[in-house]
């Protein structure tokens, strides 16, 4: 069985093309469909995360102003609105889009595999995410309202339903959220049973692409600390449903604090699991568009594991000022200042392989080089944040959330779209319009800097997240037009995503063609049909070279796809085992 | 040329996890997920309980006798798992149904054990609202109950497999329904001292 033939007659079997429509586009099994699904989850939560942002920056420029659209904002609903914001934004928007999306349409396709190693839990996956979705958006409909604690739930606001006047729309976020983590935990082990087990021949850890490899790293992350936060979800449904004190200090003598330190425990390596894909997205494009290997394969993956263990020895940083013993401070800042280290790596490398590169600035290098460049303020601030006598002063200021909004938009926004411009010929098989795809880029860029920088500025003013009325304090008053600006910012980013709509949709219909290979790549997604067909590869695949021979001289053309023979070698003799065999699970 | 060439371009047989079935690397990480479910509520309560006295005097409360023969139920319910599983290995067809039977009769018999524990300590008045210390005893040992539970069912309808002589083309799901027992049995090796004995 050791030969590539017999992966090539398994890949044709694994699972039939079912005909009809529900089988096709609805309940699929198709690594691909659901990959699609993701998207089309993710952008529509988007458009209700987008939405958020509009109302939260109207109320902040022009208080208690009718909001064209909307109405007036309520305290109560902007409370409701802040928390929907994060809780939609980070885990049904980012995740699904960076993780769902990218991770399922190209795992497998990079690896060579013809699907994911399950595809029935795939499709629960998703399913259990959408049913998460609808319960989350059910929320906003019962009595008083979704959830107002913030998108943290912190204890003991989230805890009794007295503080925040929020019954059934608290308990209902903890239940979507759960449901989240469920869809994930299915799609992580899915994820990481692909990349180590169906890698066809040839395609060794070391010749992963490197976003296989973030996605790879992400799931583990996700894994590995998700579980304390399910603990302490139980505990909080508990502690509203049936009236138990384990984060309210009333009578059993509970600790709000707890709830702090399960939430980051998780919060922290959730940065990473956004994070991660978003490199991996640049990581594939950027050698591409400057026709140069990628600089430190290794490293980077070293770095990158590095930065995964360290990231579960960083979250109490998110509470400096929370009451916890002040002896932990000076650890936790030590070891969230070294986390910078790794980062500091991955930017650089990508930095370096654009050196002296032949570099084309297509939009989907655009994205990636713009995340890339934005990302680098989001890294720097961080270290501010990260040592505890700044962070006194700097903690629960806008300055917190423009640093968080430049960590995670360029990695999980701007490496979204970097990775929908770049796989749409792959995805939908053809191409996107270049010019309007650049307009896009000017308009998010642009803006996106405008929204964060006054933030960054009224943060350092002393500026609190999370009130209702900044101009209601004297302090404040000569902050109020850097608000205004960020909000005029926010009206031109929403509105400059209209091109990215009307492009998607527009070329899904009438866009060129798209070849094999429209970008001369190298990974194994390239080299079969766009969009790829049922079963992925139809011919068996075997892996003979690096992701990223870009631009070798010696060569006759300047990439080098990775399942491309060496010359002289007949592609059926060297060929290891097959990565079909396992499927029946008989030993 | 010659020389760069060659150390790129050829098919390396990486073998690296490739061996492993790609059901047992998906239990493995299942189980790791939730090991760290289990390991956040241990977590929870060891600190707290370190942090806060005056535990001892509702831990005394718990029924200590019952909480061992629980212990000894659970252990050798992994025994006749591990048997079970080495009756698939050498093809004993009877083997494999009694063990897996005697498995499910023995978690039940936990179940029904824990059953009567919560009826007495429900009489004597401790509920999960009598106090930080119950409010864990419940939810841990309720969580833990359900799981063993979910295993009773894998369990079942491996031994309904195992009757219509199916089993035989699915063997690596006796290891997987017995790797998930053992890990709910660490979980109350761990438990049981927590909460019965400190």
């Amino acid at each position: 069985m050791a030969t590539a033939t017999s992966s090539a007659i398994a890949v044709g079997t694994h699972h039939e093309p079912h005909s009809g429509f529900w089988r096709n586009y609805v309940f699929s099994v198709d690594h691909k469909v659901i990959a699609k699904q993701y998207l089309w989850l993710s952008l529509f939560m988007a458009l209700i995360g987008g939405a958020s942002a509009y109302l939260i920056r109207w109320q902040l420029a022009w208080p208690e102003t009718y909001v064209p659209g909307w109405g007036y904002v309520e305290p109560q609903t902007y409370n409701a609105i802040i928390t929907m914001h994060g809780t939609i934004m980070v885990f049904f928007v980012a995740m699904p889009f960076v993780l769902g999306a990218f991770g399922n349409y190209l795992i497998p396709l990079m690896v060579g595999a013809d699907d994911m190693a399950f595809p029935r839990l795939n499709m629960m996956s998703i399913w259990t995410l959408t049913v998460s979705s609808a319960v989350l958006i059910a929320s906003f409909f019962v009595p008083a309202g979704p959830a107002a604690g913030g998108w943290t739930a912190y204890a003991p606001l989230s805890a009794r339903a007295i503080y925040t006047g929020v019954y059934w729309g608290q308990n209902l976020w903890l239940v979507a959220v759960a449901l989240e983590f469920a869809s994930f935990l299915m799609g992580g082990i899915n994820f990481l049973t692909t990349a180590l087990n169906l890698r066809a021949p040839g395609m060794t850890l070391w010749r992963l692409p490197l976003l296989v490899w973030m996605e790879l790293i992400a799931a583990v992350l996700f894994l590995l600390s998700v579980g304390p936060l399910i603990a302490g979800a139980f505990m909080l449904l508990l502690d509203r449903m049936a009236g138990t004190s384990f984060f309210v200090p009333d009578k059993g003598g509970g600790d709000p604090l707890l709830w702090q330190h399960l939430f980051w425990f998780f919060g922290h390596p959730e940065v990473y699991v956004i994070g991660l894909p978003g490199f991996g997205i640049m990581m594939e494009i950027i050698p591409v568009f400057s026709r140069k290997p990628i600089f430190g394969y290794k490293t980077i993956v070293w770095g990158t594991l590095g930065a995964a263990v360290l990231s579960f020895l960083v979250w109490a940083h998110h509470m400096f000022v929370s009451g916890m013993d002040p002896r932990l401070a000076t650890p936790f800042s030590i070891t969230t200042i070294l986390i910078s280290v790794p980062f500091a790596i991955m930017v650089f490398s990508m930095v370096a392989t654009l050196w002296g590169g032949k570099i084309e600035l297509a939009t989907p290098m655009l994205f990636a080089v713009g995340g890339l460049a934005t990302f680098v303020i989001g890294g720097v601030t961080g270290v501010f944040l990260g040592s505890a006598g700044l962070d006194i002063y700097l903690h629960g200021t806008y300055f917190v959330v423009a640093h968080f909004h430049y960590t995670l938009m360029p990695l999980a926004i701007f490496g979204g779209f970097a990775g929908v411009y770049y796989w749409f010929p792959k995805m939908f098989g053809r191409m996107m319009n270049e010019t309007l795809g650049k307009i896009h880029f000017l308009f998010t860029f642009v803006c996106f800097n405008c929204v964060f920088i006054p933030l960054f500025l009224t943060g350092v003013a002393g500026n609190p997240r999370r009130i209702y009325e900044t101009s209601a304090y004297d302090y404040l008053k000569g902050v109020q037009p850097l608000h205004v600006i960020a909000t005029i910012a926010t009206l031109g980013l929403l509105i400059g995503q209209l091109p990215f709509v009307v492009n998607f949709f527009l070329s899904m219909a009438r866009g060129r063609k798209a070849g094999r290979n429209p970008w001369n790549a190298n990974t194994l997604e390239w080299c079969t049909d766009s969009p790829p067909p049922h079963g992925n590869f139809s011919e068996p695949i075997v892996v003979y070279r690096d992701p990223y021979e870009y631009g070798n001289p010696d060569m006759p053309k300047d990439w080098m796809a990775q399942n491309e023979p060496p010359p002289g070698l007949t592609p059926a003799r060297d060929t290891g085992g097959s990565n079909q065999m396992k499927r029946t699970g008989t030993r | 040329m010659e020389a760069t060439a060659h150390i790129a371009t050829r098919a390396v047989n990486d073998d690296a996890f490739k061996d492993i079935a790609p059901g047992r690397i998906a239990l493995w990480w299942f189980l790791a997920s939730e090991i760290m479910v289990f390991g956040g509520f241990i977590t929870c309560y060891v600190l707290f309980r370190y942090a806060h006295g005056g535990w001892e005097e509702a831990a005394a409360h718990v029924n200590w006798r019952l909480g061992s023969l629980n212990t000894v139920v659970l252990l050798t319910s992994s025994l006749t798992m591990i048997l079970a599983h080495y009756s698939i290995k050498t093809e004993d067809q009877r083997g494999v149904k009694t063990f897996l039977a005697l498995t499910i009769l023995l978690g039940f018999t936990f179940l029904v054990v824990k059953g009567f524990e919560y009826h007495a300590e429900f009489a004597e008045g401790f509920t999960p609202l009598s106090g930080l210390f119950w409010s864990f005893y419940f939810l841990m040992t309720g969580l833990h109950g359900l799981h063993l539970l979910a295993g009773i069912i894998i369990n079942i309808s491996l031994l309904t497999m195992a009757m219509r002589g199916t089993i035989w083309a699915h063997r690596d799901r006796v290891e997987f329904g017995g790797l998930y027992w053992h890990f709910v049995d660490v979980v109350w090796i761990f438990l049981f001292p927590l909460l019965y004995l400190m």
